[in-house]
């Protein structure tokens, strides 16, 4: 955001989330609305992340609870099918992971510099439930 | 739509009851309180007021001042007419808070019934609420009795709410001297009083949901410093030439005169005695005495304490030999405030004039014509010899050995 000096800001600690006047946002998908400079959507705020979830479309059965149990809204859907994360806004915290209900799971934590396509290619196998150990 | 209150031109009404009734008249949005003696009846009163249906307003009921404070600045950042009430320990407890509205620039209006600060626990008037406000980036104007705390009312709701302004403001008036001393007060009535302050005009408003803002915004190292520079300069050169615009079209509409800094006999005056609140009244009543004599003394009142009026002051003090300046609050440690900010308004001005300092007061002890009498002797000795014939500070009203410093 550009640094502008004393004079040049509206008063307040105030920022506006829209250039312009928005109607209909609800409706709006993000990439389509006027977000402001000031609005962290047009900035990347992910830069300590450590490790990052990487998503097989293989697995997805579009349950999207990825996209409802995600705290920063990094979760990429449309028309209720899994697109793919946001990685300006995803801060590795795994959530993603722990929640995805398949066999093998369709997110993963990764180290931050791997690569996408060796992660895809290693993905895990389906676990097969070990019998319980007998329960008299 | 709110019912009219029809009044007579001139009504009884102490200090608190003048400002409920300003409040009334503005037409305010929402009143969020704690109640605190001595100010109390300023917000029951506009409750009630609401209650009986001369009010299209909202009161809200909080748990503490800060929390008063807090519904003040949510309503005032949502795009409301804001006002509340305070004193003393409340007015401390709200202090957090009180810059957060100014840093956010919301035109809040809070009446401060001025009352000593504990311990020990004191219901009285002085001056250490309205002084530890004084950094707080809020407008602060003081009112020497009813009118003045039922007028500068309109005066603060105008002013504040100008755009070019957008600073809360502060009417202060003395802690039962004022707040529960019933006198005379010309009125307005509602349409005039009204149109005087004007509809409201939201700014940034939350309630604007085509421009969805967020207020109150964290800004570290590289804004907070800029933020702060912006606020200071609305301060120090939108809000003077507004009051003064203010204080003329109130004249034009009432006939009463208000001046940025108010002058009794200080044309000629040799000595001069600065203070604020209801002894500004008794001071000039003292002037009177002393100029039957022959004595050329003069009073001056701060009526707008911040901004602080510094050029008006120098010029206004040019010509005087001898200044007491008189402080009611403690000033812990160091001079009275007056006096520091009188010694910085001359220092770099050709004036010479002798400055002391007299504490006063504290917790609502009287400060009597007799006690005047004295100050304005010890001026006159100060400005015959052209140096201090005095300690610097005295305190004054004071049981027990005498006490002074410096």
């Amino acid at each position: 955001m550009e640094k502008a000096g004393w004079d040049g800001f509206e008063i307040g600690a105030m920022l506006r989330s829209f250039d312009g006047a928005i109607q209909d946002i609800a409706t709006t998908l993000p990439e389509d609305r006027a977000y402001s400079q000031a609005n962290s959507f047009t900035a990347s705020v992910a830069d300590w992340r450590i490790n990052k979830p990487l998503f097989n479309k293989d697995y997805c059965i579009d349950c999207q609870f990825c996209w409802i149990y995600c705290p920063d809204m990094s979760i990429i859907s449309r028309d209720k099918k899994m697109v793919g994360i946001d990685f300006d806004h995803c801060k590795g915290c795994g959530i993603c992971v722990e929640v995805c209900p398949t066999n093998p799971k369709s997110l993963l934590m990764f180290p931050e510099q791997k690569d996408e396509d060796e992660a895809l290619a290693q993905w895990p196998q389906k676990e097969k439930k070990e019998k319980e150990a007998g329960v008299e | 739509m709110a019912d009219t209150m029809e009044l007579r031109d001139i009504e009884v009404w102490d200090g608190n009851m003048a400002a409920a009734q300003a409040l009334r008249q503005a037409q305010v949005d929402v009143v969020a309180a704690y109640p605190i003696t001595p100010s109390t009846p300023i917000v029951e009163g506009y409750a009630t007021f609401k209650a009986n249906g001369y009010v299209d307003g909202e009161f809200v009921m909080v748990e503490s001042e800060h929390a008063a404070m807090s519904g003040c600045i949510g309503a005032a950042a949502a795009g409301g007419r804001v006002a509340t009430a305070t004193s003393s320990q409340g007015f401390a407890l709200m202090v957090e808070t009180l810059y957060s509205a100014s840093g956010m620039r919301l035109p809040i209006i809070l009446n401060v019934v001025n009352r000593a600060i504990g311990a020990p626990l004191n219901v009285n008037g002085d001056h250490s609420d309205m002084y530890m406000g004084r950094d707080s980036g809020w407008i602060q104007l003081d009112a020497y009795n009813p009118q003045h705390a039922y007028d500068l009312n309109f005066i603060a709701f105008k002013v504040a709410e100008d755009h070019d302004v957008r600073l809360p403001a502060m009417v202060h008036q003395d802690g039962f001297m004022t707040s529960h001393t019933a006198q005379g007060v010309c009125t307005l009535s509602d349409e005039v009083a009204y149109n005087f302050v004007g509809e409201f005009q939201p700014m940034n408003d939350m309630l604007d949901l085509d421009h969805p803002v967020t207020h109150g915004v964290q800004t570290e190292e590289d804004w907070h410093f800029e933020h702060k520079a912006r606020q200071q300069h609305a301060l120090m050169t939108a809000v003077m030439p507004k009051i003064e615009a203010a204080f003329a079209e109130f004249e034009a509409l009432t006939g009463r005169k208000y001046n940025v800094v108010e002058t009794y006999q200080m044309d000629d005056a040799q000595t001069a005695v600065i203070c604020m609140g209801t002894s500004v009244e008794t001071a000039m009543e003292v002037v009177d005495e002393l100029r039957a004599q022959g004595i050329k003394a003069g009073v001056v009142g701060i009526r707008v304490f911040r901004p602080w009026p510094l050029e008006q002051l120098a010029e206004i003090l040019k010509n005087v030999k001898a200044i007491g300046t008189l402080d009611r609050s403690s000033p812990h440690g160091t001079v009275g405030t007056l006096y520091n900010e009188i010694a910085g308004s001359l220092f770099n001005t050709g004036v010479k004039a002798v400055l002391n300092n007299y504490i006063y007061g504290l917790g609502g002890r009287d400060l009597t014509k007799a006690h005047l009498v004295g100050i304005y002797q010890d001026l006159q000795a100060n400005a015959e010899s052209g140096t201090l014939t005095t300690p610097l500070q005295q305190y004054i009203g004071l049981r027990g050995p005498k006490l002074s410093f410096f």
